[in-house]
Protein backbone atom coordinates (compact mmCIF):
# COMPACT_ATOMS: atom_id res chain seq x y z
CA UNK A 1 0.00 0.00 0.00
CA UNK A 2 2.76 2.40 0.96
CA UNK A 3 4.32 1.82 -2.43
CA UNK A 4 1.23 2.86 -4.39
CA UNK A 5 1.72 6.32 -5.88
CA UNK A 6 -0.69 8.95 -4.66
CA UNK A 7 -2.15 9.49 -8.09
CA UNK A 8 -1.76 7.13 -11.01
CA UNK A 9 -3.51 7.51 -14.33
CA UNK A 10 -2.97 5.04 -17.12
CA UNK A 11 -3.85 5.84 -20.71
CA UNK A 12 -7.01 7.70 -19.86
CA UNK A 13 -9.05 8.81 -22.82
CA UNK A 14 -12.35 10.63 -22.48
CA UNK A 15 -14.57 11.43 -25.43
CA UNK A 16 -17.75 13.46 -25.43
CA UNK A 17 -19.24 12.44 -28.75
CA UNK A 18 -16.73 13.70 -31.28
CA UNK A 19 -14.88 15.93 -28.83
CA UNK A 20 -11.80 14.33 -27.31
CA UNK A 21 -11.55 15.93 -23.87
CA UNK A 22 -8.60 13.78 -22.77
CA UNK A 23 -6.38 11.70 -24.97
CA UNK A 24 -4.18 8.94 -23.55
CA UNK A 25 -3.36 10.73 -20.28
CA UNK A 26 -0.80 8.93 -18.14
CA UNK A 27 0.38 10.38 -14.84
CA UNK A 28 2.30 9.23 -11.83
CA UNK A 29 2.33 11.62 -8.93
CA UNK A 30 4.16 10.33 -5.88
CA UNK A 31 4.49 13.43 -3.75
CA UNK A 32 4.50 17.19 -3.70
CA UNK A 33 2.47 19.60 -5.74
CA UNK A 34 1.55 18.64 -9.27
CA UNK A 35 0.49 21.38 -11.64
CA UNK A 36 -1.86 20.53 -14.47
CA UNK A 37 -1.61 23.41 -16.88
CA UNK A 38 -3.53 24.11 -19.99
CA UNK A 39 -5.62 26.65 -21.85
CA UNK A 40 -9.44 26.77 -21.70
CA UNK A 41 -11.02 23.53 -22.85
CA UNK A 42 -7.75 21.59 -22.58
CA UNK A 43 -9.33 18.89 -20.41
CA UNK A 44 -8.12 19.89 -16.94
CA UNK A 45 -11.52 19.70 -15.25
CA UNK A 46 -12.30 16.48 -17.07
CA UNK A 47 -9.10 14.95 -15.69
CA UNK A 48 -10.01 15.83 -12.10
CA UNK A 49 -13.54 14.49 -12.53
CA UNK A 50 -12.13 11.22 -13.83
CA UNK A 51 -9.79 10.99 -10.83
CA UNK A 52 -12.81 11.43 -8.54
CA UNK A 53 -14.99 8.95 -10.39
CA UNK A 54 -17.53 11.68 -11.16
CA UNK A 55 -16.94 10.99 -14.84
CA UNK A 56 -16.09 7.62 -16.30
CA UNK A 57 -13.22 7.54 -18.79
CA UNK A 58 -13.96 6.17 -22.25
CA UNK A 59 -10.86 3.98 -21.83
CA UNK A 60 -7.97 3.65 -19.45
CA UNK A 61 -7.96 3.71 -15.67
CA UNK A 62 -5.83 4.21 -12.62
CA UNK A 63 -5.88 4.63 -8.88
CA UNK A 64 -5.58 7.10 -6.05
CA UNK A 65 -3.50 5.83 -3.13
CA UNK A 66 -3.92 2.38 -4.65
CA UNK A 67 -7.74 2.56 -4.68
CA UNK A 68 -9.86 2.72 -7.81
CA UNK A 69 -11.25 6.07 -8.96
CA UNK A 70 -14.51 6.94 -7.21
CA UNK A 71 -14.35 4.11 -4.67
CA UNK A 72 -15.27 5.01 -1.12
CA UNK A 73 -11.80 4.01 0.06
CA UNK A 74 -10.26 6.55 -2.33
CA UNK A 75 -12.81 9.31 -1.71
CA UNK A 76 -12.32 9.06 2.06
CA UNK A 77 -8.77 10.32 1.56
CA UNK A 78 -9.41 13.05 -1.02
CA UNK A 79 -10.26 16.71 -0.57
CA UNK A 80 -11.77 18.42 -3.62
CA UNK A 81 -12.42 22.00 -4.62
CA UNK A 82 -14.65 21.99 -7.72
CA UNK A 83 -14.28 24.51 -10.50
CA UNK A 84 -17.88 25.66 -9.87
CA UNK A 85 -17.51 26.02 -6.12
CA UNK A 86 -21.16 26.09 -5.09
CA UNK A 87 -22.42 25.01 -1.71
CA UNK A 88 -25.86 24.85 -0.11
CA UNK A 89 -26.77 28.55 -0.10
CA UNK A 90 -29.35 28.12 2.65
CA UNK A 91 -26.77 26.76 5.11
CA UNK A 92 -24.31 28.73 7.22
CA UNK A 93 -20.62 28.23 6.41
CA UNK A 94 -20.17 26.19 9.58
CA UNK A 95 -23.11 23.99 8.61
CA UNK A 96 -21.61 23.32 5.19
CA UNK A 97 -18.36 22.29 6.83
CA UNK A 98 -20.24 20.13 9.35
CA UNK A 99 -22.09 18.45 6.49
CA UNK A 100 -18.79 17.60 4.84
CA UNK A 101 -17.34 16.42 8.16
CA UNK A 102 -20.25 14.01 8.37
CA UNK A 103 -19.98 12.90 4.74
CA UNK A 104 -16.22 12.43 5.12
CA UNK A 105 -16.77 10.26 8.17
CA UNK A 106 -14.95 12.49 10.64
CA UNK A 107 -15.73 11.72 14.28
CA UNK A 108 -18.47 13.98 15.57
CA UNK A 109 -16.49 14.96 18.65
CA UNK A 110 -13.81 16.53 16.44
CA UNK A 111 -16.13 18.54 14.19
CA UNK A 112 -16.24 21.76 16.14
CA UNK A 113 -12.47 22.09 16.58
CA UNK A 114 -11.86 21.05 12.98
CA UNK A 115 -14.34 23.60 11.65
CA UNK A 116 -12.76 26.38 13.71
CA UNK A 117 -9.33 25.41 12.43
CA UNK A 118 -10.47 25.36 8.80
CA UNK A 119 -12.34 28.66 9.02
CA UNK A 120 -9.17 30.27 10.38
CA UNK A 121 -7.00 28.80 7.61
CA UNK A 122 -9.21 30.11 4.82
CA UNK A 123 -9.78 33.46 6.48
CA UNK A 124 -13.48 33.09 7.25
CA UNK A 125 -13.19 32.85 11.03
CA UNK A 126 -15.60 35.73 11.59
CA UNK A 127 -18.14 34.60 8.97
CA UNK A 128 -18.76 31.04 10.08
CA UNK A 129 -22.33 31.82 11.09
CA UNK A 130 -23.26 33.67 7.88
CA UNK A 131 -25.38 31.98 5.27
CA UNK A 132 -23.40 30.86 2.23
CA UNK A 133 -25.95 32.55 -0.01
CA UNK A 134 -24.79 35.91 1.34
CA UNK A 135 -21.12 35.23 0.56
CA UNK A 136 -19.19 37.01 -2.17
CA UNK A 137 -17.72 34.84 -4.89
CA UNK A 138 -14.26 34.94 -3.37
CA UNK A 139 -15.65 34.01 0.04
CA UNK A 140 -17.45 31.06 -1.51
CA UNK A 141 -14.20 29.91 -3.09
CA UNK A 142 -12.46 30.23 0.26
CA UNK A 143 -15.20 28.11 1.81
CA UNK A 144 -14.72 25.56 -0.98
CA UNK A 145 -11.03 25.45 -0.22
CA UNK A 146 -11.90 24.89 3.43
CA UNK A 147 -14.18 22.00 2.46
CA UNK A 148 -11.28 20.49 0.49
CA UNK A 149 -8.95 20.75 3.49
CA UNK A 150 -11.33 19.22 6.07
CA UNK A 151 -9.93 16.24 7.91
CA UNK A 152 -6.38 16.53 6.52
CA UNK A 153 -6.88 14.48 3.35
CA UNK A 154 -3.82 12.82 1.84
CA UNK A 155 -4.69 13.91 -1.66
CA UNK A 156 -6.11 17.35 -2.44
CA UNK A 157 -7.53 18.10 -5.88
CA UNK A 158 -7.92 21.80 -6.60
CA UNK A 159 -9.61 22.94 -9.79
CA UNK A 160 -8.45 26.52 -10.37
CA UNK A 161 -8.46 27.44 -6.68
CA UNK A 162 -7.76 31.13 -7.20
CA UNK A 163 -10.13 31.92 -10.07
CA UNK A 164 -12.25 34.22 -7.88
CA UNK A 165 -9.63 35.47 -5.45
CA UNK A 166 -7.96 38.85 -5.00
CA UNK A 167 -4.15 39.10 -4.82
CA UNK A 168 -4.20 38.60 -1.07
CA UNK A 169 -6.35 35.53 -1.51
CA UNK A 170 -3.99 34.15 -4.16
CA UNK A 171 -1.11 34.61 -1.81
CA UNK A 172 -3.04 32.84 0.95
CA UNK A 173 -3.75 29.92 -1.36
CA UNK A 174 -0.06 29.59 -2.19
CA UNK A 175 0.71 29.48 1.52
CA UNK A 176 -2.00 26.88 2.06
CA UNK A 177 -0.61 24.72 -0.73
CA UNK A 178 2.91 25.01 0.66
CA UNK A 179 1.63 23.99 4.09
CA UNK A 180 -0.08 20.98 2.52
CA UNK A 181 3.16 19.92 0.91
CA UNK A 182 5.00 20.30 4.20
CA UNK A 183 2.43 18.08 5.86
CA UNK A 184 3.13 15.43 3.24
CA UNK A 185 -0.12 15.75 1.30
CA UNK A 186 -0.16 15.42 -2.45
CA UNK A 187 -1.76 18.32 -4.29
CA UNK A 188 -3.12 18.19 -7.83
CA UNK A 189 -3.52 21.76 -8.99
CA UNK A 190 -5.44 22.65 -12.14
CA UNK A 191 -4.59 26.04 -13.46
CA UNK A 192 -4.02 28.25 -16.40
CA UNK A 193 -2.16 30.76 -14.27
CA UNK A 194 1.48 30.19 -14.97
CA UNK A 195 2.86 32.27 -12.15
CA UNK A 196 0.76 30.33 -9.69
CA UNK A 197 2.10 27.04 -11.00
CA UNK A 198 5.66 28.33 -11.20
CA UNK A 199 5.59 29.39 -7.59
CA UNK A 200 4.21 26.28 -5.93
CA UNK A 201 4.53 23.24 -8.17
CA UNK A 202 7.21 20.59 -8.01
CA UNK A 203 6.19 18.97 -11.25
CA UNK A 204 3.99 19.98 -14.11
CA UNK A 205 2.12 18.59 -17.07
CA UNK A 206 1.05 20.89 -19.85
CA UNK A 207 -2.09 19.79 -21.69
CA UNK A 208 -3.58 21.08 -24.86
CA UNK A 209 -6.74 19.77 -26.50
CA UNK A 210 -6.63 16.70 -24.29
CA UNK A 211 -3.02 15.79 -25.01
CA UNK A 212 -0.09 16.18 -22.64
CA UNK A 213 2.49 18.14 -24.62
CA UNK A 214 5.14 18.32 -21.91
CA UNK A 215 5.58 16.72 -18.55
CA UNK A 216 8.28 16.74 -15.90
CA UNK A 217 9.68 18.69 -13.02
CA UNK A 218 9.58 22.43 -13.35
CA UNK A 219 13.38 22.43 -13.58
CA UNK A 220 13.22 19.89 -16.41
CA UNK A 221 10.67 21.87 -18.33
CA UNK A 222 12.55 25.12 -17.98
CA UNK A 223 15.97 23.66 -18.62
CA UNK A 224 15.61 24.30 -22.29
CA UNK A 225 15.90 27.95 -22.94
CA UNK A 226 17.11 30.29 -25.61
CA UNK A 227 20.35 32.02 -26.39
CA UNK A 228 21.16 35.24 -28.31
CA UNK A 229 24.28 35.08 -30.42
CA UNK A 230 25.76 38.17 -32.03
CA UNK A 231 28.08 37.16 -34.80
CA UNK A 232 29.25 38.38 -38.18
CA UNK A 233 30.13 36.44 -41.32
CA UNK A 234 27.62 33.69 -40.62
CA UNK A 235 27.24 31.63 -43.84
CA UNK A 236 24.24 29.61 -44.87
CA UNK A 237 26.07 26.48 -43.74
CA UNK A 238 26.80 28.19 -40.44
CA UNK A 239 23.10 28.92 -39.93
CA UNK A 240 22.19 25.35 -40.84
CA UNK A 241 24.67 24.13 -38.23
CA UNK A 242 23.05 26.37 -35.59
CA UNK A 243 19.55 25.27 -36.59
CA UNK A 244 20.39 21.78 -35.35
CA UNK A 245 20.42 23.13 -31.79
CA UNK A 246 17.02 24.80 -31.84
CA UNK A 247 14.63 27.08 -33.61
CA UNK A 248 16.40 30.02 -35.25
CA UNK A 249 15.00 33.52 -35.14
CA UNK A 250 16.51 36.79 -36.33
CA UNK A 251 16.37 39.50 -33.69
CA UNK A 252 15.78 43.12 -34.75
CA UNK A 253 19.33 44.15 -33.90
CA UNK A 254 20.82 41.54 -36.23
CA UNK A 255 21.51 38.99 -33.53
CA UNK A 256 20.40 35.40 -33.92
CA UNK A 257 18.09 33.79 -31.37
CA UNK A 258 18.22 30.02 -30.88
CA UNK A 259 15.07 28.95 -29.04
CA UNK A 260 14.66 25.68 -27.19
CA UNK A 261 18.35 25.00 -26.90
CA UNK A 262 19.60 22.98 -23.93
CA UNK A 263 21.98 24.86 -21.65
CA UNK A 264 24.70 22.25 -22.22
CA UNK A 265 24.35 22.71 -25.94
CA UNK A 266 25.33 26.39 -25.98
CA UNK A 267 29.16 25.91 -26.09
CA UNK A 268 28.73 23.39 -28.93
CA UNK A 269 26.55 25.80 -30.86
CA UNK A 270 29.12 28.57 -30.47
CA UNK A 271 31.88 26.18 -31.54
CA UNK A 272 29.99 25.17 -34.65
CA UNK A 273 29.38 28.82 -35.56
CA UNK A 274 33.08 29.58 -35.17
CA UNK A 275 34.00 26.46 -37.14
CA UNK A 276 31.84 27.69 -40.03
CA UNK A 277 33.93 30.84 -40.17
CA UNK A 278 31.72 33.27 -38.24
CA UNK A 279 33.14 35.78 -35.77
CA UNK A 280 31.22 35.65 -32.47
CA UNK A 281 30.94 38.86 -30.43
CA UNK A 282 28.42 37.97 -27.78
CA UNK A 283 26.61 34.94 -26.36
CA UNK A 284 23.68 35.74 -24.08
CA UNK A 285 21.83 32.75 -22.63
CA UNK A 286 18.21 33.63 -21.79
CA UNK A 287 15.99 31.71 -19.43
CA UNK A 288 12.67 30.97 -20.93
CA UNK A 289 9.84 31.69 -18.57
CA UNK A 290 7.13 29.11 -18.09
CA UNK A 291 4.86 31.42 -20.01
CA UNK A 292 7.14 31.45 -23.05
CA UNK A 293 7.52 27.70 -22.84
CA UNK A 294 3.77 27.32 -22.54
CA UNK A 295 3.03 29.55 -25.50
CA UNK A 296 5.72 27.86 -27.59
CA UNK A 297 4.33 24.42 -26.81
CA UNK A 298 0.79 25.48 -27.60
CA UNK A 299 1.92 27.18 -30.78
CA UNK A 300 3.37 23.97 -32.17
CA UNK B 1 -26.87 3.84 4.15
CA UNK B 2 -25.97 6.62 6.59
CA UNK B 3 -25.17 8.72 3.51
CA UNK B 4 -28.84 8.44 2.52
CA UNK B 5 -29.95 9.76 5.87
CA UNK B 6 -27.61 12.74 5.58
CA UNK B 7 -28.98 13.55 2.12
CA UNK B 8 -32.58 13.09 3.29
CA UNK B 9 -32.06 15.33 6.30
CA UNK B 10 -30.44 17.96 4.12
CA UNK B 11 -33.42 17.95 1.75
CA UNK B 12 -35.90 18.37 4.60
CA UNK B 13 -33.71 21.10 6.08
CA UNK B 14 -33.71 22.90 2.75
CA UNK B 15 -37.51 22.71 2.51
CA UNK B 16 -37.77 24.19 5.98
CA UNK B 17 -35.16 26.93 5.46
CA UNK B 18 -36.56 27.91 2.11
CA UNK B 19 -39.97 28.21 3.79
CA UNK B 20 -41.59 25.58 1.57
CA UNK B 21 -43.05 23.97 4.68
CA UNK B 22 -44.30 27.32 5.93
CA UNK B 23 -45.93 28.11 2.59
CA UNK B 24 -47.66 24.73 2.48
CA UNK B 25 -48.83 25.17 6.05
CA UNK B 26 -50.28 28.63 5.43
CA UNK B 27 -52.00 27.62 2.19
CA UNK B 28 -53.44 24.55 3.89
CA UNK B 29 -54.81 26.71 6.67
CA UNK B 30 -56.50 28.93 4.08
CA UNK B 31 -58.05 25.90 2.35
CA UNK B 32 -59.22 24.47 5.63
CA UNK B 33 -60.72 27.80 6.71
CA UNK B 34 -62.63 27.95 3.41
CA UNK B 35 -63.94 24.38 3.69
CA UNK B 36 -64.94 24.88 7.30
CA UNK B 37 -66.92 27.93 6.25
CA UNK B 38 -68.42 26.07 3.28
CA UNK B 39 -69.42 23.05 5.33
CA UNK B 40 -70.90 25.23 8.05
CA UNK B 41 -73.39 26.55 5.45
CA UNK B 42 -74.78 23.03 5.05
CA UNK B 43 -76.21 23.29 8.56
CA UNK B 44 -78.10 26.41 7.55
CA UNK B 45 -79.63 25.00 4.35
CA UNK B 46 -83.42 25.33 4.39
CA UNK B 47 -84.52 24.28 0.88
CA UNK B 48 -88.25 23.86 1.72
CA UNK B 49 -88.39 26.27 4.58
CA UNK B 50 -87.27 23.59 7.05
CA UNK B 51 -83.84 22.37 8.10
CA UNK B 52 -82.65 19.39 6.02
CA UNK B 53 -82.74 15.90 7.44
CA UNK B 54 -79.80 14.19 9.03
CA UNK B 55 -79.49 11.76 6.08
CA UNK B 56 -79.55 14.61 3.55
CA UNK B 57 -76.93 16.47 5.47
CA UNK B 58 -74.63 13.46 5.52
CA UNK B 59 -75.09 12.91 1.81
CA UNK B 60 -74.32 16.51 0.95
CA UNK B 61 -71.32 16.54 3.29
CA UNK B 62 -69.92 13.33 1.80
CA UNK B 63 -70.21 14.63 -1.77
CA UNK B 64 -68.71 17.99 -0.86
CA UNK B 65 -65.86 16.29 0.97
CA UNK B 66 -65.11 14.18 -2.10
CA UNK B 67 -64.84 17.35 -4.18
CA UNK B 68 -62.59 19.03 -1.64
CA UNK B 69 -60.41 15.96 -1.33
CA UNK B 70 -60.22 15.70 -5.10
CA UNK B 71 -58.64 19.12 -5.10
CA UNK B 72 -56.43 18.04 -2.21
CA UNK B 73 -55.21 15.04 -4.20
CA UNK B 74 -54.27 17.35 -7.09
CA UNK B 75 -52.41 19.63 -4.75
CA UNK B 76 -50.46 16.71 -3.24
CA UNK B 77 -49.75 15.28 -6.67
CA UNK B 78 -48.54 18.51 -8.23
CA UNK B 79 -46.61 19.50 -5.10
CA UNK B 80 -44.85 16.13 -5.26
CA UNK B 81 -43.99 16.73 -8.90
CA UNK B 82 -42.64 20.22 -8.44
CA UNK B 83 -40.66 19.49 -5.30
CA UNK B 84 -39.11 16.31 -6.72
CA UNK B 85 -38.45 17.46 -10.29
CA UNK B 86 -35.48 19.73 -9.44
CA UNK B 87 -34.30 17.67 -6.45
CA UNK B 88 -31.33 16.15 -8.29
CA UNK B 89 -31.06 18.16 -11.50
CA UNK B 90 -30.93 21.45 -9.62
CA UNK B 91 -27.93 20.32 -7.61
CA UNK B 92 -26.22 19.01 -10.73
CA UNK B 93 -26.72 22.29 -12.55
CA UNK B 94 -25.55 24.46 -9.68
CA UNK B 95 -22.54 22.26 -8.97
CA UNK B 96 -23.58 21.44 -5.40
CA UNK B 97 -23.80 17.76 -6.32
CA UNK B 98 -20.16 17.59 -7.43
CA UNK B 99 -18.90 18.53 -3.96
CA UNK B 100 -21.25 16.05 -2.25
CA UNK B 101 -20.59 13.15 -4.63
CA UNK B 102 -16.82 13.59 -4.27
CA UNK B 103 -17.35 12.35 -0.72
CA UNK B 104 -17.56 8.65 0.12
CA UNK B 105 -21.26 8.39 -0.73
CA UNK B 106 -22.57 6.17 -3.50
CA UNK B 107 -24.97 7.30 -6.18
CA UNK B 108 -27.43 4.75 -4.78
CA UNK B 109 -27.25 6.38 -1.35
CA UNK B 110 -27.69 9.82 -2.89
CA UNK B 111 -30.82 8.93 -4.90
CA UNK B 112 -32.36 6.92 -2.08
CA UNK B 113 -31.59 9.78 0.32
CA UNK B 114 -33.38 12.26 -1.93
CA UNK B 115 -36.32 9.88 -2.20
CA UNK B 116 -36.54 9.38 1.56
CA UNK B 117 -36.41 13.13 2.17
CA UNK B 118 -39.18 13.77 -0.36
CA UNK B 119 -41.20 10.88 1.03
CA UNK B 120 -40.98 12.36 4.52
CA UNK B 121 -42.16 15.75 3.22
CA UNK B 122 -45.11 14.29 1.33
CA UNK B 123 -46.11 12.05 4.23
CA UNK B 124 -45.95 14.92 6.68
CA UNK B 125 -47.91 17.27 4.45
CA UNK B 126 -50.42 14.73 3.14
CA UNK B 127 -51.22 13.14 6.47
CA UNK B 128 -51.09 16.42 8.39
CA UNK B 129 -53.34 18.40 6.07
CA UNK B 130 -55.65 15.43 5.39
CA UNK B 131 -56.23 14.70 9.07
CA UNK B 132 -56.89 18.34 9.92
CA UNK B 133 -59.37 18.61 7.03
CA UNK B 134 -61.27 15.48 8.05
CA UNK B 135 -61.35 16.50 11.70
CA UNK B 136 -62.48 20.04 10.82
CA UNK B 137 -65.39 18.71 8.74
CA UNK B 138 -66.29 16.31 11.52
CA UNK B 139 -66.38 19.13 14.06
CA UNK B 140 -68.48 21.41 11.84
CA UNK B 141 -71.10 19.02 10.42
CA UNK B 142 -70.52 15.87 12.45
CA UNK B 143 -69.67 13.82 9.37
CA UNK B 144 -66.80 11.32 9.31
CA UNK B 145 -66.01 9.47 6.06
CA UNK B 146 -66.23 5.70 6.46
CA UNK B 147 -62.56 4.82 5.84
CA UNK B 148 -60.35 7.84 6.64
CA UNK B 149 -57.10 5.84 7.07
CA UNK B 150 -57.47 4.07 3.74
CA UNK B 151 -58.25 7.43 2.18
CA UNK B 152 -55.02 8.96 3.48
CA UNK B 153 -53.01 5.95 2.31
CA UNK B 154 -54.45 6.16 -1.22
CA UNK B 155 -54.01 9.93 -1.55
CA UNK B 156 -50.47 9.95 -0.18
CA UNK B 157 -49.74 6.93 -2.40
CA UNK B 158 -50.64 9.09 -5.40
CA UNK B 159 -48.10 11.65 -4.23
CA UNK B 160 -45.43 9.00 -3.74
CA UNK B 161 -45.99 7.63 -7.24
CA UNK B 162 -45.52 11.10 -8.72
CA UNK B 163 -42.55 12.09 -6.59
CA UNK B 164 -40.78 8.88 -7.58
CA UNK B 165 -41.50 9.53 -11.24
CA UNK B 166 -40.35 13.15 -11.05
CA UNK B 167 -37.20 12.15 -9.16
CA UNK B 168 -36.34 9.58 -11.82
CA UNK B 169 -36.78 12.27 -14.51
CA UNK B 170 -34.65 14.60 -12.38
CA UNK B 171 -31.61 12.37 -12.82
CA UNK B 172 -31.58 13.19 -16.51
CA UNK B 173 -33.43 16.43 -17.21
CA UNK B 174 -33.82 19.89 -15.79
CA UNK B 175 -36.44 20.51 -13.14
CA UNK B 176 -38.62 22.50 -15.49
CA UNK B 177 -38.72 19.84 -18.21
CA UNK B 178 -39.08 16.93 -15.78
CA UNK B 179 -41.80 18.75 -13.86
CA UNK B 180 -43.81 19.51 -16.96
CA UNK B 181 -43.47 15.96 -18.26
CA UNK B 182 -44.55 14.42 -14.94
CA UNK B 183 -47.46 16.85 -14.62
CA UNK B 184 -48.67 16.10 -18.15
CA UNK B 185 -48.38 12.35 -17.59
CA UNK B 186 -50.43 12.80 -14.43
CA UNK B 187 -53.10 14.65 -16.40
CA UNK B 188 -53.10 12.01 -19.13
CA UNK B 189 -53.47 9.24 -16.55
CA UNK B 190 -56.43 11.06 -15.02
CA UNK B 191 -58.12 11.42 -18.41
CA UNK B 192 -57.23 7.81 -19.21
CA UNK B 193 -59.14 6.78 -16.10
CA UNK B 194 -62.22 8.71 -17.24
CA UNK B 195 -61.95 7.33 -20.77
CA UNK B 196 -61.71 3.81 -19.35
CA UNK B 197 -64.83 4.56 -17.30
CA UNK B 198 -66.64 5.75 -20.41
CA UNK B 199 -65.60 2.52 -22.11
CA UNK B 200 -67.05 0.52 -19.22
CA UNK B 201 -70.26 2.58 -19.33
CA UNK B 202 -70.63 1.96 -23.05
CA UNK B 203 -69.56 -1.65 -22.80
CA UNK B 204 -66.72 -0.96 -25.25
CA UNK B 205 -63.83 -3.38 -24.63
CA UNK B 206 -61.12 -1.44 -26.51
CA UNK B 207 -61.77 1.82 -24.70
CA UNK B 208 -61.91 0.01 -21.36
CA UNK B 209 -58.52 -1.53 -22.07
CA UNK B 210 -57.05 1.89 -22.81
CA UNK B 211 -58.24 3.01 -19.39
CA UNK B 212 -56.84 -0.09 -17.71
CA UNK B 213 -53.51 0.39 -19.48
CA UNK B 214 -53.15 3.99 -18.27
CA UNK B 215 -54.03 2.88 -14.74
CA UNK B 216 -51.16 0.40 -14.92
CA UNK B 217 -48.61 2.62 -16.66
CA UNK B 218 -49.04 5.43 -14.13
CA UNK B 219 -50.99 4.22 -11.10
CA UNK B 220 -52.22 7.63 -9.93
CA UNK B 221 -55.80 7.48 -11.18
CA UNK B 222 -56.24 3.94 -9.92
CA UNK B 223 -55.20 5.10 -6.45
CA UNK B 224 -57.55 8.08 -6.68
CA UNK B 225 -60.45 5.66 -7.27
CA UNK B 226 -59.41 3.97 -4.04
CA UNK B 227 -59.39 7.33 -2.28
CA UNK B 228 -62.92 8.16 -3.55
CA UNK B 229 -64.20 4.78 -2.51
CA UNK B 230 -62.77 5.33 1.02
CA UNK B 231 -64.84 8.50 1.32
CA UNK B 232 -68.19 7.04 0.23
CA UNK B 233 -70.85 6.06 2.78
CA UNK B 234 -72.59 2.78 1.93
CA UNK B 235 -75.83 4.59 0.99
CA UNK B 236 -74.06 6.54 -1.73
CA UNK B 237 -72.51 3.40 -3.19
CA UNK B 238 -75.88 1.66 -3.16
CA UNK B 239 -77.68 4.62 -4.74
CA UNK B 240 -75.09 5.09 -7.49
CA UNK B 241 -74.80 1.43 -8.30
CA UNK B 242 -78.52 1.39 -9.11
CA UNK B 243 -77.84 3.85 -11.90
CA UNK B 244 -76.20 1.05 -13.90
CA UNK B 245 -72.84 0.94 -15.69
CA UNK B 246 -72.95 4.64 -16.68
CA UNK B 247 -71.56 5.70 -13.27
CA UNK B 248 -68.20 4.14 -14.14
CA UNK B 249 -67.47 7.27 -16.17
CA UNK B 250 -67.80 9.50 -13.10
CA UNK B 251 -64.34 10.35 -11.70
CA UNK B 252 -65.90 11.23 -8.35
CA UNK B 253 -67.40 7.82 -7.77
CA UNK B 254 -66.00 4.32 -7.32
CA UNK B 255 -68.30 1.36 -6.75
CA UNK B 256 -65.56 -0.78 -5.24
CA UNK B 257 -61.99 -0.45 -3.97
CA UNK B 258 -59.09 -1.26 -6.27
CA UNK B 259 -58.24 -4.96 -6.01
CA UNK B 260 -55.39 -5.89 -3.65
CA UNK B 261 -53.34 -6.91 -6.66
CA UNK B 262 -53.56 -3.33 -7.92
CA UNK B 263 -52.19 -1.97 -4.65
CA UNK B 264 -49.35 -4.47 -4.88
CA UNK B 265 -48.79 -3.31 -8.45
CA UNK B 266 -48.59 0.32 -7.35
CA UNK B 267 -45.99 -0.51 -4.69
CA UNK B 268 -43.97 -2.58 -7.17
CA UNK B 269 -44.24 0.29 -9.68
CA UNK B 270 -42.77 2.72 -7.16
CA UNK B 271 -39.93 0.33 -6.34
CA UNK B 272 -39.19 -0.29 -10.02
CA UNK B 273 -39.11 3.41 -10.92
CA UNK B 274 -36.83 4.08 -7.95
CA UNK B 275 -34.46 1.35 -9.16
CA UNK B 276 -34.60 2.93 -12.60
CA UNK B 277 -33.73 6.32 -11.10
CA UNK B 278 -30.69 4.86 -9.32
CA UNK B 279 -29.54 3.13 -12.48
CA UNK B 280 -30.03 6.28 -14.54
CA UNK B 281 -28.11 8.41 -12.05
CA UNK B 282 -25.29 5.89 -11.75
CA UNK B 283 -24.64 5.88 -15.44
CA UNK B 284 -24.54 9.63 -15.90
CA UNK B 285 -21.69 12.12 -15.87
CA UNK B 286 -21.55 14.71 -13.13
N1 LIG C 1 -20.29 17.21 -20.16
C1 LIG C 1 -19.66 17.50 -21.31
N2 LIG C 1 -20.26 17.27 -22.49
C2 LIG C 1 -19.64 17.54 -23.64
N3 LIG C 1 -18.41 18.05 -23.74
C3 LIG C 1 -17.75 18.31 -22.61
C4 LIG C 1 -18.34 18.06 -21.33
N4 LIG C 1 -17.45 18.40 -20.38
C5 LIG C 1 -16.37 18.87 -21.03
N5 LIG C 1 -16.54 18.79 -22.38
C6 LIG C 1 -15.56 19.19 -23.39
O1 LIG C 1 -14.32 18.63 -23.05
C7 LIG C 1 -13.27 19.54 -23.30
C8 LIG C 1 -12.46 19.76 -22.04
O2 LIG C 1 -13.25 20.43 -21.07
P1 LIG C 1 -12.72 20.77 -19.62
O3 LIG C 1 -13.84 21.34 -18.84
O4 LIG C 1 -12.05 19.58 -19.06
O5 LIG C 1 -11.64 21.91 -19.93
P2 LIG C 1 -10.74 22.73 -18.92
O6 LIG C 1 -9.33 22.43 -19.27
O7 LIG C 1 -11.14 22.49 -17.53
O8 LIG C 1 -11.07 24.22 -19.35
P3 LIG C 1 -11.21 25.57 -18.47
O9 LIG C 1 -9.84 26.11 -18.29
O10 LIG C 1 -12.03 26.46 -19.35
O11 LIG C 1 -11.88 25.21 -17.21
C9 LIG C 1 -13.93 20.82 -23.83
O12 LIG C 1 -13.84 20.80 -25.23
C10 LIG C 1 -15.35 20.68 -23.42
O13 LIG C 1 -16.21 21.28 -24.36
MG1 LIG D 1 -11.88 23.61 -16.07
Amino acid sequence: MASAPAIRAEHITKRYGRIVALSDLSLDVASGVFGFLGPNGAGKTTAIKVLLGLTRPTSGGGAILGEGFGTKAALRRIGYLPELFRYQSWLAAREVLALHCELAGIERARWSAEIDRILAIVGLADRGASRVGTFSKGMQQRLGLGVALLGDPQVVLLDEPTSALDPVGRHDVREIIRALRERGAVVFLNSHLLTEVEQVCDSVAIVDRGKVVAQGTLADLLRTSSVRIRASGLTREGRAALARFGELDDAADGAILIRGIEMEGIPDAVASAVASGARVYAVEPQHESLEERFLRLLGQ
Amino acid sequence: MTGSLVVARLLIGEAARRRLLLALLLLTLVVIALTVWGFSRINELTPSGQPISEAQRRTIASQLLILVMFMFSWVISLASVFVAAPAISGELESGIAAAVLARPISRLEYVVGKWLGLLALILAYGIGAGVVEIVAVNVVVGYLPPRPLEFLAFVVGEGVVLLTLALALSTRMSGMVGGVIAAILFGIAWMGGIIGGVGAALGNQTITHVGTATKLILPTDGLWRGAVWSLEPAVIIAANTQLGPAVAANPFFAAEPPPAAYVVWAVAWIAAVLVLAVWSFRSREI
